[in-house]
């Protein structure tokens, strides 16, 4: 019964906020409502035994990916009136998204309740995970069957990164200002940068 | 605690929700305590390496101080700036303190006692101390005030920043203990330094990773030499600003309390949470939750004497720490630390 009111609630907040997020007016609120229908999401996966997946979708999406989102839409000069402008416009596109969502669920669901699938069943793996922890379970099949995809994806994700990072990145021009050299500056001793003068009265100090 | 709640006649489901409760309460009212007493201590400590008194007025030694402090804040009227976004305004502190209360969930402060002993209680901490940004970056927004944004801009990039490297420091500390359960991670750590020391401290392999972690705490809590975010020379008091009142008492809460764990984690992680030092059958008759205790207040009063000690860092060494040293350095520690474990058969 517990199990029943955690799930409503958490569905019930999932759908809520997810309607919030396309119809509140400013972009923030948008933001911070999407961060609450993640949160609840993995509140969904921990019901059904995927602590794993839960915990992994509050650290990437909540914990870092949000924090992107609302990073940049509050640096972001928004004019909001002309965001709503569109809204009825694309409201016809948003629709028919949604209704191919809706018809691929359906799909998917009637294709594993029809039992058309045998998951994993070649050398066992689907198996594999019972009596064992969501992690353990886990990093026994990404690390055994799907070895290969799994080290594609990592490789893909490499040069995505490497990519990002050639093309923002600036060599220093010569002679620039403001670059810090910190073992110079941490190797820079008192007496370097002051000296001690014991002038006479009314004589000053010549350097 | 279950089963005494069902001795008292319910069925076994509410008799688990009673008993967590009861946990959850239990653990928020003694973690509000100790944050009183910390803060105290923080503040004596403070003044005796300045060398002046620190509190003294309020009850014995002014061990008081806090509650009076409380007893006023909450006394004050609360301000809300006319421009701000007044829901988030509001929203912020409060999440910013039960953030760092919940995260307390799967601390455990003794064998067994814990209000959650789930499997994957690192990632879980990991999950909730990352929430801990939003009450920062929305208090900064919501404030629509310069100083605070810019506190929450620096909060921002700072606390991801560190959190990337703390998750390579757990990933270290996983792959030895092997479970992602704190009470297990305490339990490996029984005998680990020449079988007589309990803790992974000793470990050539993770005492780096011990500093580091060390570090990047100081840093994920935005305190000194890393409290960029609330640097009074240039931000004001950084995203709080605005805030007077209770909602300033929840930030000020909630960010010791984070402290507290963030002291906790490194017990738990490193120095073998409430087990003794070593091996040695009459200390074990200690209670285990003060050697628990001793050892996250030995951290706590570190956190204090770098407070005191060291100056702020500049906002460009402090990214360049986390991103050029520590991000590469436990990236190396990660596969040296697995090759090593490969290479002596620890997982077979």
């Amino acid at each position: 019964m517990i199990q029943a009111l955690a799930f409503y609630l958490f569905a019930g907040l999932v759908i809520a906020s997810a309607v919030m997020v396309i119809m509140s007016r400013n972009p923030v609120h948008s933001v911070l409502w999407l961060i609450l229908a993640f949160f609840n999401a993995a509140g969904l996966m921990v019901l059904v035994g995927a602590e794993f997946i839960a915990m992994l979708l509050v650290i990437v999406y909540v914990g870092a990916v949000a924090v992107l989102f609302l990073f940049v839409v509050m640096m972001l000069d928004i004019d909001f009136a002309a965001m709503r402008a569109g809204f009825i416009k694309n409201f016809p596109l948003g629709i028919a998204i949604a209704a191919i969502l809706l018809a691929e669920l359906l799909l998917g669901i009637g294709a594993y309740n029809a039992g058309g699938l045998e998951l994993g069943t070649p050398d066992g793996a689907a198996t594999q995970g019972v009596g064992q922890s969501n992690i353990e379970a886990i990093g026994g099949l990404l690390y055994g069957r799907y070895i290969l995809l799994f080290e594609v994806a990592g490789i893909i994700l490499l040069v995505a990164m490497i990519g990002a990072i050639v093309l923002t990145f600036q060599p220093p021009k010569p002679g620039a200002r403001g670059r810090q050299n910190v073992g110079k500056q941490i190797a820079r001793r008192p007496h370097e940068a002051t000296v001690m003068k014991n002038p006479e009265v009314g004589q000053g100090v010549e350097l | 605690m279950t089963e005494f709640f069902q001795n008292l006649g319910l069925s076994y489901e509410w008799a688990w929700t009673v008993a967590t409760l009861v946990g959850i309460i239990t653990i928020s009212l003694l973690v509000m305590f100790s944050v009183a007493m910390v803060i105290y201590v923080d503040r004596k400590v403070l003044g005796a390496i300045m060398m002046r008194r620190g509190p003294n007025v309020v009850g014995p030694f002014g061990l008081l101080q806090s509650f009076a402090d409380g007893l006023k804040v909450f006394l004050q009227e609360t301000i809300i700036p006319s421009a701000a976004n007044k829901g988030i305004f509001l929203l912020a502190p409060i999440i910013t303190f039960t953030v760092a209360l919940a995260a307390w969930a799967v601390i455990p402060f003794d064998a067994g006692v814990v209000v959650s002993d789930i499997n994957v209680g690192l990632l879980y901490i990991l999950a909730i101390s990352s929430l801990g940004v939003y009450g920062v970056v929305m208090s900064g927004w919501a404030s629509n005030s310069k100083y605070p944004f810019f506190s929450a801009m620096r909060a921002a990039a700072q606390m991801i920043s560190y959190e990337v490297s703390i998750g390579f420091v757990l990933v270290c500390v996983v792959l030895f203990a092997g479970t992602f359960n704190m009470s297990g991670i305490v339990m490996a750590q029984k005998g680990h330094g020449l079988g007589f020391i309990n803790g992974f401290f000793v470990n050539p392999l993770l005492f780096p990773m011990f500093v580091v972690f060390f570090i990047s705490a100081l840093a994920e809590t935005a305190r000194a030499p890393f409290d960029l975010t609330e640097a009074e020379s240039e931000l004001v008091a950084g995203y709080q600003t605005e805030y007077s009142s209770m909602s300033f008492a929840l930030f000020w809460l909630g960010e010791y309390a984070n402290i507290l764990l963030m002291c906790s984690l490194c017990t738990l992680l490193f120095m073998g949470g409430w087990l003794p030092p070593i091996e040695w059958a009459p200390l074990y008759y200690v209670p285990g939750i003060v050697w628990f205790l001793v050892k996250t207040f030995f951290f706590f009063f570190l956190f204090s004497w770098i407070w005191a000690t060291v100056p702020r860092y500049r906002y460009d060494q402090l990214m360049r720490l986390g991103w050029k040293v520590f991000l590469p350095m436990s990236l190396i520690f990660v596969a040296l630390i697995s090759g090593y474990l490969m290479a002596t058969g620890h997982f077979s």
